[in-house]
């Protein structure tokens, strides 16, 4: 969600639609407002030297946040080569926001801060000559042949891979009521950026929509920052994430209202009240039953949706998945797409959590290098994959609070001969290798 | 199955915790510090156990609820250092003069001992004040005993500190 909703566009150095939470501060910068569709310039910007490259690498990962630092360190540590590209100045990704400690077990960072984790992946990949990373760098495109491009900081890239792994994350949902674009209201991922990253406190006094683990942490951390929160509203009839988290804030006094939802939200020129209603159990909202929070800080905590613009553009058989937030790439069990050679990890497969994200980005690493070795190499790194692949389906998420993942997870994968009926009804326009 | 309430509400009642295997007995309680995992669901995460020194939390599986050996539990309080999820607490109902209760604290300023700290129960309501009789850190989580009135010691499940 960093950098990937529209809630910070601003106009910066003459180009619009700028999203300043990934922007750094440098001097002479100029930040202007800007109210609704902007035009482009009329006048060309002037980006000083662009540089062309051609880059030729075993594996790309697409985004390098929990599962594509994971999956890029599994490939170099089997002797590839690896490009990692990612949006942000920083590797990590929602690693980078994540204050509390992780659970899982000691192998998998159990008890490690989530930044702690991208701290110390930053350095090993620092420290690893087989990985190359590209940050302030976006993938805007594929093409026939396998090519891929990257527009990077004031250089461009063409990217020829044998494979990619794309862990291209997750964007925040958007609700609908009145007055949902007054400033005050933001993602609660925006929040975590502007505070845990930045150290910036964001409002006062706060509402968060959505009970989710993503709706209570940010409402936790909220309290430690000094900001006071009124309520956590959720339109269901239970709290969305797991308990240990929702009893964290309840013994800080923070009320979850179930069944109640945000109809609008007032203020002259930025958010100074919200207003909730009950819902009855076919979610219309109960007359009379409205009430009023004096706040300055509205969170929208309403789930998240794989981001699946890179897989849509390779031509990958998609599936809709209510229980995995939307739109996302068929796969077999070691995560490979009917794009020969494209495997997807993390939330881009379908809205999961971290831990089963790092795991996820280290069975593709380890399909892909298993298929580059051979020998001793390869039957090691298969050994791997199949233990990993076991773990994550029999022990992790035989868990009852990742069900719905599962369940979402079992409807999209497919067998190798499935996939392979599925790439010769429909071959994709592209495959890499 | 029916939804459990703590579900509902983030707060589970004693019964709950009891049902669960997750209470010590009335007997083990009036002995001295013991640990209390308030961790009734099936989540993928086992950190406890590795981590008790005492090897006094058993796990089979990662998703199992933590057991603990009320015998092996000396009441320690690292399990309320590492636990990720802020559950665990230690409580010790022995003493003449209050109980006193082990919790987990992840705001500034941080207490000190002799610190006189509000009380929270489980669902955030004041139940008075106590003293802070001693404090500790690990990775960015205070661990702080409070002493409170004799009597409070299974509803404190939090302290705040009056800025």
């Amino acid at each position: 969600m960093i950098g990937k909703c529209s809630s910070c566009f601003m106009i910066v150095n003459g180009v619009p639609n700028t999203k300043t939470c990934r922007e750094p501060v440098a001097d002479g910068l100029v930040v202007e407002r800007q109210r609704g569709w902007v035009s482009p310039p009329a006048e060309q910007v002037d980006l000083g030297n662009v540089e062309n490259y051609e880059v030729e690498t075993d594996v790309l990962v697409v985004g390098g946040g929990p599962s594509g630092l994971s999956a890029a360190l599994k490939v170099a540590e089997y002797g590839y080569n690896v490009l990692v590209v990612d949006e942000h100045f920083r590797l990590g990704g929602q690693l980078l926001k994540q204050t509390h400690k992780f659970f899982g077990n000691v192998e998998l960072f159990g008890g490690m801060r989530g930044f702690q984790i991208a701290e110390e992946y930053i350095k090993k990949i620092g420290s690893n000559e087989k990985i190359k990373t590209l940050t302030q760098s976006v993938v805007y495109g594929v093409f026939r042949g396998g090519v891929v491009g990257v527009s990077g900081k004031n250089a461009h890239y063409v990217v020829k891979p044998k494979a990619v792994i794309g862990s291209t994350g997750a964007t925040e949902r958007y609700l609908d009521f009145i007055n949902n674009d007054l400033p005050g209201v933001i993602g609660a991922g925006g929040a975590q950026t502007i505070m845990n990253e930045y150290g910036v406190r964001p409002g006062d006094s706060a509402l968060v929509v959505g009970s989710g683990n993503v709706g209570i942490i940010i409402s936790y951390q909220l309290l430690q920052a000094g900001v006071r929160v009124k309520a956590v509203v959720e339109i269901l009839p239970e709290v969305g994430g797991w308990f240990v988290h929702a009893a964290k804030i309840r013994r800080y006094g923070i009320p979850i209202l179930l069944q109640h939802t945000l109809k609008a939200v007032y203020g002259n020129g930025k958010v100074s009240e919200a207003e909730v209603v009950a819902v009855d159990n076919n979610f219309n909202p109960v007359p009379g039953t409205e009430k009023r929070f004096e706040v300055d800080l509205v969170l929208l905590a309403i789930g998240l949706e794989p981001d699946n613009r890179f897989f849509a553009q390779c031509g990958a058989a998609m599936k809709w998945s209510p229980d995995l937030g939307g739109l996302v790439p068929l796969r077999t069990l070691d995560l490979e797409t009917s794009v020969k050679n494209l495997y997807v990890a993390g939330d881009a497969s379908g809205i999961e959590e971290a831990t089963t994200a790092i795991i996820e980005g280290q069975i593709a690493a380890l399909s892909i290098v298993s298929k580059l070795s051979d020998g001793s190499r390869a039957s090691k790194a298969e050994e791997e994959m199949e233990k990993l692949i076991r773990f994550l389906w029999d022990e992790y998420r035989a868990s009852p609070v990742l069900a719905r993942a599962r369940r979402g997870k079992q409807l999209v994968t497919v067998s190798r001969e499935e996939m392979e009926k599925i790439r010769s009804v429909n071959p994709p326009p592209v495959s890499f290798g | 199955m029916p939804t459990p309430s703590f579900r509902k509400t983030g707060v589970i009642s004693l019964e709950e915790l009891s049902t669960l295997n997750l209470l010590p007995p009335e007997s083990r309680l009036k002995k001295g510090p013991v640990a209390v995992l308030e961790c009734p669901e099936m989540i993928p995460c086992n950190i406890c156990v590795p981590y008790c020194p005492t090897k006094a939390i058993k796990m089979e599986k990662l998703i199992d609820l933590p057991m603990v050996d009320w015998n092996k539990c000396t009441g320690c309080s690292v399990c309320v250092a590492v636990c990720p999820g802020l559950a665990a607490f230690v409580v010790d109902l022995s003493k003449e003069d209050g109980d006193y209760v082990t919790v987990p604290h992840e705001f500034l300023p941080a207490p000190k001992v002799g610190d006189e700290v509000t009380l929270l129960s489980r669902t955030g309501e004041k139940l008075g004040r106590g003293t802070v009789t001693r404090v500790w850190e690990r990775n960015k989580t205070y661990v702080v005993t409070v002493k409170v009135p004799k009597g409070l010691g299974m509803e404190v499940r939090a302290i705040w500190v009056e800025k």
